[in-house]
């Protein structure tokens, strides 16, 4: 058979997409381009995004340590942590009283934020994870910066980790439940 | 239908009026049926997604939308722009859509202007937009209009000859240049015998009508021809400069030419007016109430090509673009008018 074309096939390309679109369920059902385009209406009908998607970045205040790992690694510098030291009672009756560091702030401007994903990845406490969630615009530019308790929240809507696929590394995680 | 309306009333006034509303009907509506239909709609189901939905149920007022969003606009002149050539230029190219439309028969009385010259005058004031897009690159005082103008004259210019040579092979088998007799010709055309019922030129003249298709779709400056227009390299080339209601008549010209050309084309090579069933008067006074339908049935069909190609194809480079023009449309054209003339003597 001789080769077709490639302007032919192009063209073959677009009226199969456009049947597809228009007659998702075949040429004999009517036609429903709202069921066969790949295109969501978004103020009226959202999609869900996979569980891996990089929406927003969550903080579990509790396995903070305010150690400022991620503020560092940042390539925006984003993120602003403030911490002081407190006593914790000893492990073991009459031990030494513990040193712990308490987080007084830490916000994240994501109007600078540009999603790489590194303070998630450097974090050595597990404090920081990734949430799908996608809607938090706002008016005011100012208000993109995230303080800890609106951090916190996001944390309702970390999905639980999804083991990777065989083969590759296997690196668990467990997603806290949120503090309260 | 206008002009037969027009003498039973006989006036100069109510002529007038018949032509200037046919005119614009015969401008504007297929323009917005095309924008809407295959610009908004098909161009989006072919890219898999849904178009202007918002505007009325399906998008369909989304013309109402764009056209008062336009004209809300400021009217903004460059700080070094010739004003009046400036302001002048989109008229010139709108006016050469409108004078176009002139000659297009749309039955066999319903036309407006029954030239016995017809689709040589459609031809030559075809070109009239070229001046007017030179203005505009020219005036707008602008490195990226003055290139898209100087490109877009170069192509138009190019691509004229492919399309009169196209249309010349239509011309030496119809035997007139008259867009009406031209109709009349494939209505009463037969081929070794077979016929009587009249077919379209397009079966001896394919040739000639895929010239024809690849040379308006260069004169639209439709992608894959929109060089002029390139806005990765020009911004959007001599229409960089203009906003608003300037802008819009543009847009309005560039889509109503499509139409119009659309209509020259199905006059040339699928018949015009006329159907190919046998048995029917061809000087019948239905034809002028039919006509205009069977003619936007045959213009959408043209169109719809003119938007699947605009579509499908990335952008040409220039000497692509040129090469493509000189090097095998014109001489396919040449030959198509040297082998239909052999055979015009032949038969």
């Amino acid at each position: 058979m001789p080769k077709i074309p490639g302007m032919i096939v192009g063209l073959g390309v677009t009226a199969r997409t456009f049947v597809r679109t228009v007659f998702p369920d075949g040429l004999l059902k009517p036609p429903n381009p709202s069921k066969g385009a790949h295109t969501v209406q978004y103020p009226r009908e959202k999609e869900a995004p996979p569980a891996r998607a990089r929406g927003v970045i969550a903080l579990h205040n509790d396995n903070c340590t305010a150690c400022m790992l991620c503020a560092r690694e940042c390539p925006d510098w984003c993120i602003y942590i403030e911490g002081h030291k407190e006593l914790a009672p000893p492990r073991r009756a009459g031990g030494k009283p513990r040193q712990k560091n308490k987080l007084d702030r830490f916000d994240i401007d994501f109007a600078l934020c540009m999603y790489c994903g590194i303070c998630v990845e450097v974090c050595p406490f597990d404090a920081l994870f990734w949430s799908p969630e996608y809607e938090f615009s706002e008016p005011k530019i100012a208000d993109l910066l995230h303080d800890k308790s609106r951090l916190a929240d996001w944390m309702e809507t970390v999905p639980e980790f999804l083991t990777y696929e065989d083969g590759s590394e296997q690196k668990v995680r467990k997603v806290p439940e949120p503090s309260s | 239908m206008i002009s037969t309306l027009a003498v039973a009333l006989d006036d100069y006034w109510v002529t007038t009026i018949f032509r200037i509303v046919g005119g614009l009907v015969a401008i504007l509506l297929p323009a917005g049926t095309l924008v809407y239909l295959f610009l908004f709609k098909m161009m989006s189901f072919m890219q898999s997604r849904l178009g202007p939905m918002e505007a009325g149920p399906y998008g369909s007022l989304q013309l109402v939308a764009e056209v008062g969003k336009w004209i809300q606009k400021e009217d903004i002149f460059p700080e070094r722009a010739d004003k009046y050539v400036f302001a002048l230029a989109p008229v010139v190219v709108l006016i050469s859509t409108f004078v176009l439309v002139l000659v297009v028969p749309f039955g066999p009385d319903a036309v407006l202007l029954d030239l016995d010259v017809g689709i040589y005058f459609a031809l030559a004031v075809s070109s009239i937009s070229v001046i007017g897009i030179l203005m505009a690159g020219w005036a707008s005082a602008s490195k990226y209009a003055l290139l898209g103008g100087l490109r877009a004259a170069g192509q138009l210019i190019a691509y004229e000859l492919p399309l009169v040579l196209a249309v010349l092979g239509v011309v030496i088998q119809a035997e007139t240049l008259n867009m009406n007799d031209i109709v009349r010709a494939q209505a009463n055309w037969e081929i070794f015998g077979f016929g009587g019922f009249g077919m379209p030129f397009i079966i001896t003249q394919f040739v000639g009508f895929c010239v024809f298709l690849v040379a308006i779709q260069a004169e639209l400056t439709q992608p894959p021809f929109d060089m002029p227009v390139a806005e990765s390299e020009l911004v959007t080339g001599y229409l960089t400069e203009y906003s608003g209601l300037r802008f819009l008549l543009f847009f309005i010209g560039e889509f109503a030419t499509a139409g119009v050309f659309s209509f020259i084309g199905s006059v040339l090579f699928l018949g015009g007016w006329w159907v190919p069933i046998p048995g029917l008067e061809v000087e019948s006074n239905w034809w002028n109430i039919i006509g205009p339908l069977v003619m936007a049935g045959k213009m959408m069909l043209i169109s719809f090509f003119i938007f699947w190609f605009r579509i499908t194809y990335p952008r040409f480079r220039e000497d692509q673009l040129q090469r493509l023009a000189w090097k095998f449309l014109i001489p396919v054209a040449l030959a198509n008018i040297v082998i239909t003339g052999i055979l015009k003597v032949v038969f």
